[in-house]
């Protein structure tokens, strides 16, 4: 786009320059966003707001919709449509959203369209995300579109109604960080067990006013899947964005998605993404490096993402830790997790398993898990293990690889699409107590259920974890081979 | 939106660092389609020693004695002083409507989660950021004084204590005015309109398959 070559600038200085409508004297910046995805819970208001301004959508062909939050998982009770939803509250919010969509002619893939799914699984899915746009959701997990080389944010419902009412958001220029994971992956250590780790460094606040770019030759090597779960918890290490350039991988899963550019356009958008990769010497504020060999896979102990430990490591002591918030931090998660200072992870008994999630519920994830699943049932403790596919179109691909057999040949519950467990405003929840190994993204109080138990782990750890009743080294198991 | 400028009210804790949205509002009260109401439910799980339900009247609930915010000393509090990362995790616009609600008017922290701190300045809410130790100071004197106000003065961008004593703080020029006149900034950026569709006709040109229509 007539760059001068001389400028070194990272993926998100040029995904920034490419959309700055204007610069003001503040320092803010209009910023004109390219696709606007929307869901039942932090839209409402949104649209009372055009509502009550008489103001209409800027350009509604850019906006998305589906339901996803409180949508249920439960087979028998979903195939009711909206008027099945037994909980009155999340069934108007639902119907609201169906007739907000009617009202301003947004596009919706309703309850049970065969489009539906978690928002940020059905975005890239599709090809209604791509590669070089800004996309924006009233949900702060919008990051995982940064892995299609996009800038990709969450924001509130007052930015979803200003993005709606005028197609561009009032920007400061965030700061730029690198997270550069270098060597290869051992077997059975994956996209998640890396995310986990990078945010157990630079903790839960240490991505706060960056926008992470992640590179090194361990991402370049992941799948689109992998990178998106990478991206997915980004905001978990307090980043709005992250991100991760385009390359072939990147081409090769979006060619030929329904809504991808064809023929003559996609031989020019493949020319315009070429150059969306920082340029070698571009400058970055920060930079955190990751050996991949020294990253185990990860299990979350406390209740904060941060809080993080190898499968080999205990609990921690706070006993050992001179900084006084910390140390009453990791005070308080350890009598609200019900663990102790120096337990081992392999200890903790688990009652409940989740596996999906906008973080991972993907093909590959739930492939991951099958793996691992196959041929085994279930621990007797566990009252529960459920796989919950992230859009209508990843549940049609596992039933026809014959993944959904093997989860309920293990004694897992096959679900149907929909946020479920990652934040319980469905009817799936933790009870008080219960411990869950939960491949989600967040593990704090309450977010599974008053008074759950999160823990978070990859697709395959919590896979196995679910046959052992405890959690266990994934490449100890049998299956460890299959569970990339 | 409504305006700030100068605000002085008594002072609470919120004394831990990483508070995330999931703690200042509980999900299961995001079913609401409505901007207000989220007051009773601020901080529902430490509040209450139940589990709070949405539409539900919170005055029978049995309460956390052992919650500050319960104490009557904090009672009509307006200015929440707060430890690092306040306000992390979801992105949830429900957080500072909650806080509003509640009859807070600014927050005072060390450091703030992006998207929170952006949703504040939307709702009227003033999120100041302190160096660490001031906030430390902050904590230690209201906790020694029964009924510690704190005044802000925007204008001036400063914290004034009780004794007199001043702590500037930064804000953006742009949110400062837009808060200072309680504007909307939807009015103002479509005073831009035309640079909007200026820029428009310009990606369309550039990239045309960024405006095909999906259906």
């Amino acid at each position: 786009m007539g760059h001068p070559e001389t400028k070194k600038q990272t993926l998100y200085d040029k995904l920034w320059e490419d959309h700055l409508v204007k610069s003001r004297d503040d320092g803010t910046a209009l910023i004109y966003i390219d696709r606007h995805l929307i869901h039942e819970v932090t839209s409402p208001q949104a649209f009372e707001g055009l509502r009550l301004a008489g103001r209409k959508p800027w350009r509604t062909d850019s906006v998305v919709a589906t339901p996803d939050h409180n949508v249920p998982s439960d087979a028998a009770e979903r195939a009711g449509g909206i008027a099945g939803i037994r909980d009155e509250v999340s069934r108007i919010q639902v119907q609201t959203l169906d007739e907000n969509c009617n009202e301003f002619g947004i596009v919706e893939f309703g309850i049970n369209d065969p489009g539906q799914g978690i928002v940020h699984v059905i975005g890239p899915e599709t090809g209604v995300t791509l590669p070089g746009m800004t996309v924006v959701c009233g949900d702060s997990h919008t990051s995982t579109h940064g892995a299609l080389g996009a800038l990709a944010h969450g924001i509130g419902t007052s930015e979803v109604e200003h993005v709606m009412a005028t197609q561009c958001l009032i920007q400061k220029k965030m700061k730029n960080m690198l997270v550069r994971v270098d060597g290869e992956l051992g077997p059975g250590v994956t996209a998640k067990d890396v995310v986990l780790a990078i945010i157990g460094k630079i903790g839960t606040a240490g991505g706060t006013g960056y926008a992470i770019e992640f590179g090194g030759s361990a991402i370049r090597s992941l799948s689109m899947e992998g990178r998106m779960t990478i991206c997915n918890m980004a905001i978990e290490g307090g980043a709005r964005a992250g991100m991760v350039a385009v390359d072939d991988i990147t081409l090769e899963y979006v060619k030929g998605k329904p809504y991808a550019p064809k023929g003559e356009q996609w031989d020019k958008a493949v020319e315009n993404w070429s150059r969306l990769h920082s340029d070698d010497g571009a400058h970055f504020d920060e930079v955190v490096v990751l050996k991949a060999e020294e990253i185990e896979p990860q299990v979350s102990w406390g209740t904060s993402p941060e809080m993080v430990a190898p499968i080999s490591a205990q609990v921690p002591d706070p006993a050992a830790e001179s900084d006084a918030t910390k140390k009453s931090g990791i005070e308080r998660a350890l009598e609200y997790m019900g663990l102790k200072a120096g337990q081992k992870i392999t200890d903790i008994n688990l009652d409940r398993v989740f596996i999906g999630s906008c973080t991972n519920s993907r093909i590959e994830d739930l492939r991951a898990a099958a793996a691992v699943a196959k041929g085994h049932k279930k621990a007797d403790s566990v009252k529960q293990v459920l796989v919950v596919p992230g859009s209508q179109s990843v549940k049609a691909q596992a039933e026809k690889e014959g993944l959904d057999k093997v989860f309920v040949e293990a004694g897992f519950e096959w679900r149907e699409p929909s946020c479920s467990m990652c934040l319980a405003m469905n009817a799936d929840k933790l009870g008080a107590g219960e411990h869950c190994a939960s491949t989600s993204n967040r593990n704090f109080e309450g977010r599974q259920g008053y008074g759950g138990r999160t823990h978070l782990v990859s697709p395959s750890m919590a896979a196995a974890a679910a046959i052992a009743g405890h959690f266990v080294d994934v490449r100890d198991t049998q299956n460890a081979g299959g569970a990339k | 939106m409504k305006a700030f400028t100068q605000h002085n009210g008594v002072a609470a804790p919120m004394d831990r660092a990483n508070v995330d949205t999931d703690l200042i509002i509980p999900k299961q009260f995001l079913k609401s389609i409505k901007r207000t109401g989220f007051g009773p439910n601020l901080f529902d799980e430490l509040r209450y020693l139940d589990e709070g339900q949405p539409g539900q009247d919170c005055s029978n609930r049995p309460v956390n004695p052992d919650f500050p915010l319960n104490h009557p000393r904090y009672q009509g509090a307006s200015v929440l002083l707060a430890r690092k990362n306040f306000g992390c995790g979801s992105s949830r616009e429900h957080a500072p409507w909650a806080l509003d609600d509640h009859g807070f008017r600014a927050i005072i922290a060390p450091s703030f989660a992006d998207i929170f701190f952006n949703n504040c300045f939307k709702n009227g809410l003033l999120p100041i950021v302190l160096e660490d130790e001031i906030v430390e100071q902050l904590f230690q004197e209201m906790y020694a004084e029964e009924g510690y106000e704190l005044t802000v003065d925007l204008e001036a961008q400063v914290v004034i204590k009780p004794n007199g004593e001043t702590h500037a703080f930064e804000v953006d020029t742009f949110r400062k005015h837009c808060l200072l006149n309680g504007l909307d900034d939807i009015g103002l950026t479509l005073e831009d309109a035309d640079d909007i569709r200026a820029y428009e006709a310009k990606r369309r040109e550039q990239a045309p398959w960024l405006f095909d229509a999906v259906k």
